[in-house]
């Protein structure tokens, strides 16, 4: 399955990449796997989707929590608490 | 009506324009949100914001959309900046349309309470010690314990 990867605001800066196209193993069915999928990679990757940080999630554009079911072509996306207003 | 933009905004055309065809209207709130020259205990002497486009606006649409099923207003408009701004610059406008004030001051504060723990902005200062983004405010999530509803930003570990 391939999905859009967005990330934001300190996330963003921290891994140093705003989008990505990633293609995932079958076992990769849920944002919180994507997120384990991607601390995988290691350094700033473990680091910034680390279980400790404060992460939000979101899944088409929507907030999401870690257990949300996705799917091929879908858009998820990854940053901190938000701060507008 | 929602909208995300660089440009500032006109707080008196944008009610006027608000207004415009709705005699039934008695009632108008608005809030304007600035960027003050101090945060956490340093001083501030710009600010980027930045956004998720596509999200933003549903998710103010989201917002209004609640309001309006809670209360019986008129209309509604949002108005958000982003990208670079300063001390004193207008950042974001609610404004609230009703028959009477009640449901007017109530659904603006909604608004604005929710689109500060919901709306996908971020905010880096530029301070003297460097840049660096704004963290959530415990007291935005307070703020919205008045609105008795659970919903809040999902997240795991806060």
């Amino acid at each position: 399955m391939k999905i859009q990867l967005r990330f934001f605001a300190s996330v963003r800066e921290a891994l140093g990449v705003s989008q990505e196209e990633v293609v995932l193993p079958s076992s990769i069915d849920t944002v919180g796997k994507v997120r384990d999928f991607l601390q995988q990679r290691g350094g700033v990757w473990a680091e910034t989707l680390s279980e400790g940080r404060s992460l939000r999630m979101a899944y088409e554009q929507q907030m999401c929590g870690a257990d949300t079911v996705i799917h091929d072509g879908g858009e998820v996306a990854f940053f901190p608490p938000v701060t507008g207003g | 009506m929602i909208r995300v933009q660089t440009e500032d905004f006109d707080l008196n055309a944008e009610i006027t324009a608000l207004r415009a065809g709705s005699p039934q209207v008695g009632a108008v709130v608005s809030f304007v949100g600035t960027v003050r020259d101090m945060n956490e205990g340093a001083s501030v002497a710009a600010m980027e914001l930045e956004h998720y486009p596509g999200m933003t606006e549903k998710a103010l649409q989201d917002i209004v959309e609640r309001a309006r099923q809670r209360w019986q207003i008129v209309d509604a408009l949002v108005i958000h900046r982003v990208g670079p701004l300063l001390p004193k610059d207008q950042i974001v406008l609610v404004a609230v349309t009703s028959a009477h004030r009640g449901e007017a001051f109530d659904a603006c504060e909604f608004i604005i309470d929710y689109l500060k723990t919901e709306a996908p902005f971020w905010k880096k200062e530029l301070t003297p010690q460097g840049a660096r983004w704004v963290d959530a405010r415990v007291t935005d999530d307070v703020a919205l314990k008045k609105w008795d509803v659970a919903e809040t930003q999902q997240g795991e570990q806060d």
